[in-house]
């Protein structure tokens, strides 16, 4: 991460992180559980299944992207309800609270339509989790705009999860890291820095995102 | 850098070992001290044999004690297991003081070393009242439950909680085992050692040596369940499975190798129903193992088509890692961490029954291109996720944060 404080010219850090999972007990087996257990879990938790899944293990793309949607067709079999939670996008959302109350009123509108609350196996209940971060320092330094080009393909999906997804949590406006790194040189890069805050981190796997990332960084470099 | 951080380095890749450096080192010099009650047998005692140390090669002064027992605190604690993972289980008054009994005796011997580190992990239920024998303990205590713990026989649950009530934290493998506990419970799957005797490379010699051993001809189909001879492994489930397949495969072989733990006072009886299910088939081979056969495990997981893992219950599932991380596809049983490892058509299949067990053998079988690509994904997902490596890290990461009381991010820099 750079020191924003001191200079408008810092060496961007590159960190890495890892997630620990821990679990709340609190947990759901049918769509009116699910929509209780949403009105009083930590918001740490609700965060954690729109975002904090993108540093688990997965196959290829999945259908939907967050626990919520994935649950809800697989544990409920429920595909409205599905297609309706799966299509929420949190960048859209100024706060945590916002984005439940929406997950919440889309929850009512499935269950007065159907006759009885779809519920699932007692073996594939819906566990709320939160996460821990766990930060690391990696070896990788950004000394100049240009270097982004050269660096991030070999970024690994934490150092992406932390300075992409995380950063919108810490950095004033809701940014990722190297914009707003890229910010530090004044107007030069107010290009790609535009490009680079159009990529929705949402519904992109954090290798894509990586790759989608030093993509624009290379074309542009190129272009200059 | 030592000569085993290289040998992980070697098959995880720099960062990995760069990031248990990073979490070791505010820990440099803290006693840490493991306790469970088998030093062989089972996937507990196998995990402990390689993190022990590895932790101590990080600079952490670390330490594994075994509580000692006899038959009857044996007998209560697969009672325990049985129980916690589902099964409708008494457990007599007498077995309940007997288990507290030999708790007490272990604790005089331990207690000097328990109370004095900074951090104690206890394993599973069998040493779990040492928390509440230690009143001077000055570290922080983390029970680490093995189990699949989704659906406990809530009498045997209601008797073991108050045992665990007072740890800071406590660690299962998946969310869906956690219970309601007043302490933060991590979920941390376990993993396998791919340096280990049971995961190291083999030469094809060395393979085919064990099939001729054990009379296995190379020529045709085999099928390996490696597993206890434990009622929950459904052994006799896998012979019926591979009865419907061989009706499709006439050449079919089916290996059902294990051994027992001694902490298990019930696997004779299962290894006996086995026996009888297989009957006179000569293309049934039961292996009954001693706990160190790893190579011989090794091999014959390595000369497999297909590994199966048809388990009722299951806490993880360390055989699936374990054949995984050898390029086998896997037909596992749709319960505990074996769901974490094996994703349908991409590592595998969840099966639920002896009949999808058969028609997934047959599947593979038929379609060898497939049988390969989902090896080839399946050593993949278990070197990004299962090895011992990132158990270690997730282990040194609940150790910072038991001592920082838990804080929602813990930064090495």
């Amino acid at each position: 991460m750079a020191n924003y404080d001191n200079a408008d010219r810092v060496e961007f850090r590159v960190r890495d992180c890892a997630l620990a999972a821990i679990g709340t007990g609190y947990r759901a087996r049918d769509m009116r559980e699910l929509r209780y257990q949403l009105l009083t879990i930590p918001a740490d938790c609700l965060y954690y299944h729109f975002w904090g899944t993108r540093l688990r293990p997965r196959f290829g793309s999945p259908e939907y992207i967050n626990d919520f949607a994935e649950w809800a067709s697989n544990g409920l079999h429920d595909t409205p309800l599905a297609e309706r939670v799966g299509v929420l996008d949190p960048t859209n959302y100024d706060s945590l609270g916002e984005l439940r109350s929406d997950l919440i009123d889309v929850i009512d509108e499935r269950l007065d339509e159907v006759t009885v609350a779809p519920w699932a196996r007692a073996d594939r209940r819906f566990e709320f989790v939160r996460g821990e971060l766990v930060l690391f320092n990696t070896n990788h330094r950004l000394h100049r705009p240009a270097d982004l080009a050269e660096v991030l393909p070999h970024l690994t999906t934490g150092s992406v999860y932390y300075h992409v997804i995380d950063a919108r949590g810490r950095t004033e406006e809701g940014h990722d890291d190297f914009s707003v790194w890229l910010e530090g040189y004044g107007e030069e890069y107010a290009e790609l820095i535009l490009r680079i805050r159009e990529v929705n981190p949402y519904f992109l796997a954090l290798d894509r995102l990586r790759d989608e990332f030093a993509r624009i960084c290379n074309t542009y470099f190129e272009d200059a | 850098m030592s000569e085993l951080l290289k040998q992980y380095e070697a098959v995880t890749g720099p960062e990995v070992i760069e990031q248990l450096r990073q979490l070791a080192q505010p820990l440099a010099g803290a006693r840490v001290v493991h306790v469970n009650s088998t030093r062989a047998g089972g996937g507990v005692a196998e995990i402990l044999h390689k993190l022990v140390p590895l932790m101590q090669e990080l600079g952490i002064d670390v330490s594994w004690e075994i509580i000692q027992g006899d038959a009857p605190f044996y007998q209560c604690t697969k009672g325990f297991h049985n129980a916690l993972q589902g099964t409708p289980v008494h457990i007599g008054e007498q077995l309940l003081r007997e288990y507290e009994r030999t708790n007490a005796e272990n604790a005089e011997r331990l207690r000097p070393s328990l109370e004095e580190a900074d951090v104690v992990f206890i394993h599973d239920p069998q040493p779990a009242p040492l928390l509440g024998l230690c009143p001077d303990r000055k570290g922080k205590w983390i029970w680490r439950c093995h189990i699949d713990m989704s659906h406990p026989y809530r009498q045997v649950w209601r008797y073991l909680r108050p045992h665990v009530l007072d740890y800071d934290a406590s660690i299962f493998s998946m969310a869906a085992f956690s219970q309601p506990l007043p302490h933060v419970q991590y979920l941390i799957p376990p993993s396998i050692d791919p340096l280990s005797e049971k995961n190291m490379d083999l030469d094809a010699d060395e393979v085919a040596e064990v099939c001729e051993r054990f009379e296995l001809d190379a020529g045709r189909p085999m099928v390996l369940q490696v597993s206890r001879f434990d009622r929950f492994k459904d052994p006799v489930g896998v012979i019926e499975a591979y009865r419907l397949a061989k009706r499709f495969s006439p050449g079919l072989q089916l290996v059902l190798a294990g051994g027992g733990a001694s902490d298990d006072p019930e696997g004779e009886a299962v290894l006996q129903e086995a026996r009888d299910a297989a009957a006179d088939d000569a293309d049934i081979r039961i292996l009954l193992l001693p706990s160190d056969a790893h190579r011989t495990i090794n091999a014959l997981q390595r000369s497999a088509d297909i590994v199966l893992q048809k388990s009722l219950r299951e806490g993880f599932g360390l055989t699936v890692t374990e054949a995984l991380w050898k390029g086998k596809p896997v037909v596992g049983g749709d319960a505990g961490g074996i769901v974490l490892q094996v994703v349908n058509h991409y590592t595998g299949f969840l099966v639920s029954t002896p009949e999808g067990a058969a028609l997934r053998i047959q599947y593979l079988l038929q379609h060898e291109f497939s049988r390969r690509r989902m090896g080839e994904n399946a050593r993949e997902f278990v070197r990004q996720n299962y090895l011992l490596t990132r158990q270690l890290r997730e282990y040194l990461t609940v150790i910072l944060a038991v001592r920082h009381n838990d804080e929602s991010r813990i930064d090495i820099a």
